[in-house]
């Protein structure tokens, strides 16, 4: 796995590749990729799996959060190779099918909780993790479990209320039925 | 934004790690759980050409206990700490504390020995390893070390450690029987940087103040710590002179201006949460005797 000294820096068209093999979404998937290969961009461009956003690219605003083994984490903070031993679940884990939306996925939707929805996929990672350990929160710990992502356009109101329904529906409470 | 070029090598234990290090010398730099350096590396403020991945290194993801305090590997997570009951038990610092590290996203993956590695200023981790006394192990090419804090931290994001070395372990000391512990910071938004932090240990025997301690977060260059005890020795918590406490902490702290704050108001901030915190620990001593 190491490389060699001397390939990589300051190369860039000669830049060492390094065969980096994750599990996303439960299917094996590989590619070679430079060691400085974000685990953000390696969804993305490496493998096409752009429901994963890139927004601040230095882990402020959480639209690129994915789920390590079940557990929130910024795609853009690590490394391709590094997120190795790591299960990764992204947005279209959750549930891709139209028809067959995740819990958080239907609350959102429910909720009118996102407009422009560039956040919404780190939303929805964030939300599923959270509601896996606190699986009826407060209102006011709804609010504080998605203070490390940013939305520019709901003021989070609906985003909140979507938390709180999507514990709902975890619980099994009847949908309310889609108009 | 991206990282500039660089060689990865995922050593499998400390020992292999370390002769990398000593192989790639000042060009090299240690990723754990990349927090604190991933962004800078994407913001090209650092450019090592190596880093050492130490994520499969084996033997460093314990949290020990025992009577002198709480060990933390190099690979134990925030996360993994704040959810560690026996150590919050020891220590309740420690959890007090690292709740206030960045957001749980980050706190899935960044590393409490990293955090004291990268000796930020406004880190909390290293403000708490100054109050408690607590310690640095230290692995490098001529053996181990034990880096105390007070010889750890030499200045913002700079410490005694040699580009060598490597970090397996923090220890962080109990504190005396009777102390109690608070930590308090204030932040623009939730989880971001705080403009001013304080980690407290007031150590009471019956009601009277023996000893305190205070160490800050964003408003000193390096975690050192302020001895309270002058002012409060001798005293009840409910008796607490909040005014001269507050400017024992005035006097202390050296805060910079930046774009979020100006030195004054974190000098203000800071002696504020530090009654702040102290008022605390009164009405949770009332609580507890009611």
């Amino acid at each position: 796995m190491s490389g060699q000294a001397g390939s990589a820096a300051g190369a860039p068209g000669a830049e060492e590749l390094l065969e980096v093999t994750l599990r996303v979404n439960g299917v094996s998937r590989t590619a070679g990729v430079p060691a400085r290969r974000l685990l953000s961009d390696f969804l993305r461009h490496d493998l096409g799996l752009t429901g994963t956003h890139v927004g601040c690219e230095h882990g402020v605003c959480g639209a690129c959060t994915v789920l390590l083994d079940g557990e929130p984490a910024r795609a853009c903070l690590v490394f391709a190779v590094s997120a190795q031993p790591h299960e990764v679940t992204t947005v279209e884990g959750l549930g891709s099918d139209p028809g067959a939306l995740g819990p958080v996925q239907r609350a959102f939707l429910e909720c009118h909780a996102l407009q422009c929805g560039f956040c919404t996929p780190g939303f929805l990672t964030t939300v599923t993790a959270y509601l896996e350990d606190t699986p009826d929160p407060t209102e006011a710990e709804a609010r504080e479990a998605i203070s490390g992502n940013l939305c520019r356009c709901t003021g989070y109101q609906n985003i909140v209320s979507a938390v709180l329904r999507a514990a709902e529906l975890r619980r099994g409470a009847t949908p309310e039925p889609t108009p | 934004m991206k990282p500039a070029p660089f060689v990865h090598h995922a050593p499998r234990t400390v020992p292999e790690a370390v002769a990398v290090l000593a192989q790639v010398g000042h060009d090299g730099k240690v990723l754990a759980g990349g927090q604190s350096l991933v962004p800078l590396l994407s913001m090209r403020l650092v450019t090592p050409g190596h880093l050492v991945d130490i994520g499969g290194v084996a033997g460093l993801d314990a949290v020990e206990v025992d009577e002198a305090g709480v060990r933390v590997g190099a690979l134990v997570r925030h996360a993994g700490l704040e959810r560690h009951a026996e150590a919050a038990d020891a220590l309740p610092l420690l959890r007090q504390a690292v709740r206030h590290v960045a957001h749980p996203a980050i706190r899935t993956r960044g590393t409490t020995v990293g955090s004291v590695a990268h000796a930020d200023p406004a880190g909390e981790m290293p403000a708490v390893l100054a109050l408690c006394r607590g310690t640095v192990e230290v692995a490098g090419p001529r053996g181990g070390r034990e880096v105390a804090a007070a010889d750890l931290f030499t200045g913002p994001m700079e410490t005694t450690l040699e580009p060598d070395e490597l970090a397996v372990a923090v220890r962080f000391e109990r504190f005396p029987a009777g102390t109690r512990t608070a930590f308090a910071e204030s932040a623009r938004r939730r989880g971001d940087y705080a403009l001013a932090g304080v980690a407290l240990a007031v150590t009471l025997a019956g009601e009277e103040v023996t000893a305190a301690r205070a160490s800050f977060v964003s408003v000193t260059p390096v975690p050192d710590v302020l001895d309270l005890t002058p002012v409060l020795a001798g005293l009840a918590l409910p008796e607490l002179p909040a005014g001269e406490v507050a400017e024992l902490v005035r006097g202390h702290v050296d805060p910079e201006s930046d774009i979020h704050a100006p030195a004054e108001y974190r000098r203000m901030l800071a002696a504020e949460l530090t009654v702040r915190a102290l008022r605390g620990l009164r009405d949770e001593a009332r609580a507890g005797a009611a």
